[in-house]
């Protein structure tokens, strides 16, 4: 592997500040090695030349003194995130060739940054799922291959699936995701990278296609710790144009990888051991209560008695504000129209066109359940049931300052596997959705590998806005692990 | 709750999205199933709790209740499907809806 793309995005910036390289050269490597793995499909749209061009004046920046925090860092974008006058498409039909008028608050916060977008990322349509196979533009396949079968295509993980593969095939240094029940967490356990759902609140979710507001998180997804917090301090921060931005402080993310977690309490909820728990993701938590232990950390046994209904409760919330967020695609103001003999007619060709079966099903789902009587039964015992999540939560904190737990119950899984029965799918986000239900913090790092060879990773959860003692665990915990393995092919 | 052909039909013409008959049947079995599997929810006492209708616990911002953005006409119509160009007037377009 060339030198360039291998390297950190900590290590890349130290490099082009003294002059070792140029922005323009670390995003002509990337642009080369993108076609090369072009085959996992991670990229909706390329964006060479304007990378090309980002880039020579990143470096003219840097010449006249005004570098940023990511200066000429090149990094892949989630579909998910309106790039102005480049195609933003939510790996959706109905958005197919949109091109948004405006940026993103995140994505513009990483350009005055100084990074350098390399393109718009694949992802589950609308970022509906949990393997990436529900993209309007084809599913993404996972660089990482099983060793007993190294010719079957493993899933990503999703919906940040495209920003998953990238960020391990080293087609970008880092990339944005979200998370609205796992969507960061979870591809990047499957793919080996580490990826943090900041608190809700953290990052404006201005201009970013919604799926669910009250869960709906930005993040970033990078290859170690450090890169990720240096990530999250540029996409971080209060906006006005969106009210349920967090008017706090941004403290420096970076700084609080001390390496010192002596006295710190651990949670290790007994809810996350289920009967029927892959071995091989127990012993890999095992390991990871073990380093904690080595570094003067303290496991605390926790009960976290509501876990099992969070699944559920998702699976009305998501829904029911996926119903209404979706109901803009009409084929009137933008997007795909398919013509009909009246305006509700337009409105049903154009829709059901225009999405996929998964978004289809999780539209009716919500419309039912936030219709004339049944959102009591329904949406109001979601809310209930979730406040009781939070609760459980709350009163963990009070005894521990950080949680942890598996990622996923199961590593990558082959494209076409779970595909039968939604439920069995929705399976794969049941240790990450409790936070996002109560709107926590939640960093996945790796932290080994499977038999057959694949990523495993695990999940810190922390206090409201408290991501500083997430990064300060996961520095500890990536020291331990020394993940260096690296997916075949990369 | 088991939802049939007919109870299908209603919920899609709610969210405005056409079901060709002959899916109505397997659709409503998937969605009967992804029911029961949230209705699990009903054993969960919840008698007293109250509502989580936000997930920070802080005050939605107020401002002042005046115009703070527009002006840029072509670019509200930059993607719209059929759009009346600015100089014929600038207007979304739908079919026709008043005989």
């Amino acid at each position: 592997m060339s030198a360039l793309e291998n390297l950190t995005i900590a290590e890349a910036g130290r490099r082009l500040a003294k002059g070792d390289f140029t922005a323009v050269e670390l995003t002509e490597a990337h642009v080369a090695r993108m076609a090369r793995f072009r085959h996992l499909n991670a990229y909706i749209t390329e964006t060479p030349e304007a990378a090309i061009a980002a880039a020579k004046a990143s470096d003219e920046r840097r010449r006249q003194g005004q570098a940023g925090g990511l200066e000429g860092i090149p990094l892949g974008i989630k579909d998910l995130f309106c790039t102005e006058g480049v195609q933003t498409t939510a790996a959706s039909r109905i958005l197919e060739g949109f091109k948004p008028q405006y940026e993103s608050t995140v994505t513009q916060r990483l350009k005055a940054a100084g990074a350098v977008s390399l393109g718009k990322l694949n992802l589950d349509e609308f970022a509906m799922g949990s393997s990436n196979t529900t993209s309007a533009f084809g599913p993404v396949e996972n660089p990482w291959k099983r060793k007993s079968a190294p010719a079957t295509k493993l899933v990503p993980g999703g919906s940040s699936g495209g920003s998953a593969a990238a960020v391990a095939a080293r087609i970008a240094m880092g990339a944005t995701g979200t998370d609205t029940g796992g969507s960061i967490r979870q591809p990047a356990s499957f793919c080996g990278i580490v990826g943090i759902k900041p608190t809700y609140g953290r990052c404006s979710r201005w201009g970013i296609v919604a799926f669910a507001s009250s869960l709906d998180q930005a993040g970033p997804m990078a290859r170690t710790v450090e890169d990720c917090a240096l990530m999250l301090n540029a996409m971080a921060g209060h906006d006005a144009k969106d009210s349920t931005s967090a008017p706090i402080a941004v403290p420096d993310f970076a700084r609080a990888l001390t390496g010192d977690i002596r006295g710190l309490k651990v949670g290790i909820p007994a809810e996350y051991r289920p009967a029927g728990l892959s071995d091989e993701v127990a012993k890999v938590w095992d390991q990871g209560i073990e380093w904690l232990k080595a570094a003067g950390a303290i496991p605390v046994e926790i009960s976290l008695p509501t876990t099992k209904y969070a699944l559920p409760t998702y699976y009305i919330i998501a829904p029911a504000e996926c119903s209404s967020n979706l109901a803009r695609y009409d084929g009137v103001r933008f997007g795909l129209r398919v013509p009909g003999q009246t305006l509700d007619d337009m409105y049903r060709k154009t829709r059901a066109a225009g999405f996929g079966r998964e978004v289809r099903r999780r539209i009716l789902i919500g419309t039912y359940v936030l219709s004339a009587g049944y959102y009591d039964a329904y949406y109001a015992k979601a809310q209930k049931v979730r406040r009781l999540i939070a609760d459980d939560f709350a009163n963990a904190f009070k005894t521990v300052d950080v949680i942890l737990t598996p990622t996923a119950p199961t590593p990558a899984f082959a494209q076409g596997e779970n595909t039968d029965d939604p439920v069995t799918m929705w399976l794969n986000d049941v240790f990450t959705i409790p936070t996002s239900m109560a709107g926590l913090p939640g960093l996945s790092l790796p932290a080994g590998l499977s038999s057959d060879g694949l990523p495993l990773g695990l999940q810190l959860i922390g206090r409201p806005f408290d991501e500083e003692t997430l990064f300060r665990v996961a520095g500890v915990m990536e020291t331990a692990a020394d993940f260096k393995a690296l997916p075949e092919g990369v | 709750m088991s939802l049939d052909k007919k109870a299908v039909r209603s919920i899609a013409e709610l969210a405005r999205i056409e079901v060709p008959e002959d899916e109505l049947e397997s659709l409503a079995g998937e969605l009967s199933n992804i029911l029961s599997f949230v209705e699990q929810l009903a054993e969960a006492n919840t008698d007293g709790v109250q509502p989580m209708t936000s997930v920070a616990a802080m005050t939605l911002p107020w401002r002042a209740d005046v115009v703070n953005d527009g002006g840029y006409p072509t670019k509200v119509l930059a993607n719209a499907p059929e759009p009346v160009t600015l100089d014929e007037g600038g207007f979304f377009t739908v079919p026709k809806v008043v005989e």
